[in-house]
């Protein structure tokens, strides 16, 4: 099993997310996160004080799938969360070593 | 600055303070000065349109009470109290880091509790009634209205004929609750509350009340002419420049021009200013103290300045900045309600557009360019707001009263409005100065570092925003 983070921009969470769905991803989570990297940040001006808001909104989606569904479910999320210009995004790729659903108590894959 | 270093400035300063006394009632002793003369000419008191009453006999008449003055005068103290809590709390806590909202906001109402109870006790008494000695008249009142002892509860005071003065009282208690909740401006996020306490306490009582007295209560300021229709030089400048000696005092914000210290919720500064704009009818045009045509000139000029000012703001930060933005329409608004205060029952429409474009520009120099001068931490700008706006306006005052709007502005001038601003300037300076050092050596006047960067609502109220 491997967990898939995607790093992308808050507005393409919709087309990723359904995506994602398309490609057989049934669950996944979403959390609201700050990225830091080549996008750099916006200035801010308040009655002349300007601030360099260095970190910018981002999403992060973590999804844990089959080893062999791995590739369509990166393709998809790239696919979906580009935009062309800086800032779109990465994707991680990390090994899970056990998944357990909670109400029936499945382990590996059946949990997912 | 050393620790014998202070203690020699708070001595001098006040050594200043009481010399000062007899130095400014040599300056003035030209004046006339009666209690009768002062209270029926005080050409600044927000009192109605003067067909000269004569000079009031021995035993007065008992005074006619007008039921439309009286519903617009109790209407306009609830608006002025709600230009303070939440106006103001609002307009101000929207400007801090969330982690100090809680505490912003409280000290505006604390403030208003406070203030309302020592006024009642001594404020109003030592403000607005005469006292028996003509000379201390000139410097501050009687102590006979204590706790309004023995104010029967139709009788009026002679600066507003026509209104009990229970709600003459209460219309100026609400000046009186402002004015220190400006000063907050200054020293957001790093005072202690303690010391906020005993600060208002002590302000109100040693500056407020003798510069309400001197220009409007029947001191010597009115006395000599100098025009105040609602409170630039009481008020504003008051508040500005005490704002600006505690900015000095208390020193900057850790983090200063480093940390982001962005405003936390423009949305509640906007909500704020809009609440201060509606309530400033009340300021401006209650302090017609009447209803009819003064009070609608004065809330004509109110409007007409704070749209004025706001675009003013605006056109400035477009250029400068490339982008307007809501803050600076706020600020820009508020300044112009500030520069309108002194003038908005002396001068006509026009002189108020000019008022307005004027104050927004001013105040937009205060808050952006002369703190990055000089750079000193004003937070909220009190300093270059309400400070640089009120000067604006109290002075153009001068130059722009128009008698067809107000016979008392017709012997306006620039050089009595100088004289009324330097000597609030003065006051206000070195009273401030000497309230902090007594403050910093009882309640001490900074939050620790650590409180600082742990934010006031935890640090001081032990309360925090959840999600």
């Amino acid at each position: 099993m491997k967990l898939i983070m995607a790093i992308v921009k808050p507005f393409k969470l919709d087309d990723v997310r359904e995506a994602l769905v398309a490609a057989g991803v049934e669950g996944l989570t979403v959390s609201e996160v700050k990225g830091y990297g080549r996008q750099r940040g916006q200035t801010e001006i308040y009655r002349g004080a300007e601030y360099q808001v260095n970190f910018l909104p981002k999403v992060k989606l973590e999804a844990v799938v089959e080893d062999s569904a791995v590739s369509k479910a990166v393709e998809a999320v790239k696919a979906a969360a580009a935009t062309g210009k800086i800032g779109d995004g990465k994707i991680f790729v990390l090994n899970v070593e056990e998944a357990v659903r909670i109400r029936t108590g499945e382990t590996g894959s059946a949990a997912l | 600055m050393t620790f014998i270093k202070l203690k020699r400035l708070a001595a001098l300063a006040i050594v200043a303070t009481l010399a000062s006394a007899p130095l400014a009632g040599g300056a003035f002793a030209q004046t006339t000065n009666t209690t009768e003369a002062a209270a029926a000419t005080t050409a600044a008191a927000p009192a109605a349109a003067p067909a000269a009453a004569p000079a009031p006999a021995a035993t007065p008449a008992k005074p006619k009470l007008d039921t439309g003055d009286t519903a617009w005068m109790l209407t306009s103290t609830a608006l002025v109290l709600m230009m303070t809590i939440p106006g103001l709390a609002l307009f101000y806590g929207g400007m801090v880091r969330r982690k100090n909202v809680i505490a912003t906001v409280a000290q505006s109402f604390a403030i208003t509790c406070l203030v309302t109870v020592l006024w009642m006790v001594v404020g109003y008494s030592v403000a607005f009634t005469n006292n028996p000695s003509a000379g201390l008249n000139k410097y501050i009142g009687g102590f006979g209205e204590m706790l309004m002892k023995g104010v029967a509860v139709d009788q009026a005071n002679s600066l507003a004929p026509t209104i009990p003065e229970s709600v003459f009282m209460m219309f100026q208690m609400t000046f009186a609750i402002i004015t220190p909740a400006l000063i907050a401006g200054a020293f957001a996020e790093r005072m202690k509350f303690s010391a906020l306490l005993l600060f208002t306490a002590l302000w109100s009582l040693v500056v407020y009340a003798p510069i309400a007295h001197w220009v409007w209560g029947g001191g010597f300021l009115g006395s000599l002419g100098v025009l105040d229709f609602a409170g630039g030089t009481v008020v504003h400048i008051n508040a500005g420049v005490a704002g600006l000696v505690c900015a000095l005092v208390l020193g900057k914000r850790k983090g200063f021009g480093v940390d982001n210290m962005a405003p936390h919720n423009l949305v509640f500064t906007m909500i704020g200013a809009s609440l201060l704009w509606v309530g400033w009818f009340g300021f401006n045009a209650g302090s017609a103290v009447s209803s009819g045509a003064l009070a609608g000139a004065a809330m004509l000029n109110t409007q007409v300045a704070t749209g004025a000012a706001a675009l003013a703001w605006m056109v400035i930060e477009w250029f400068e900045r490339k982008k307007p933005s809501m803050l600076g329409l706020a600020s820009g608004a508020v300044a112009g309600l500030v520069a309108i205060t002194p003038a908005s029952g002396f001068v006509n429409g026009a002189g108020a557009l000019i008022v307005g474009v004027a104050g927004g520009a001013a105040a937009y120099f205060g808050a952006v360019w002369l703190k990055k001068l000089l750079k000193y931490d004003d937070s909220l700008d009190a300093f270059g707001v309400h400070g640089i706006a009120g000067i604006t306006g109290a002075l153009l005052t001068g130059v722009l009263a128009d008698a067809a709007i107000n016979p008392l502005g017709k012997d306006a001038s620039l050089m009595k409005q100088v004289i009324g601003v330097s000597v609030t300037i003065g006051w206000t300076a070195i009273a401030t100065l000497a309230i902090l050092y007594i403050c910093k050596f009882t309640t001490g006047l900074r939050v620790s570092e650590e409180g600082e960067v742990e934010g006031l609502d935890l640090a001081l109220h032990g309360e925090a925003l959840h999600e």
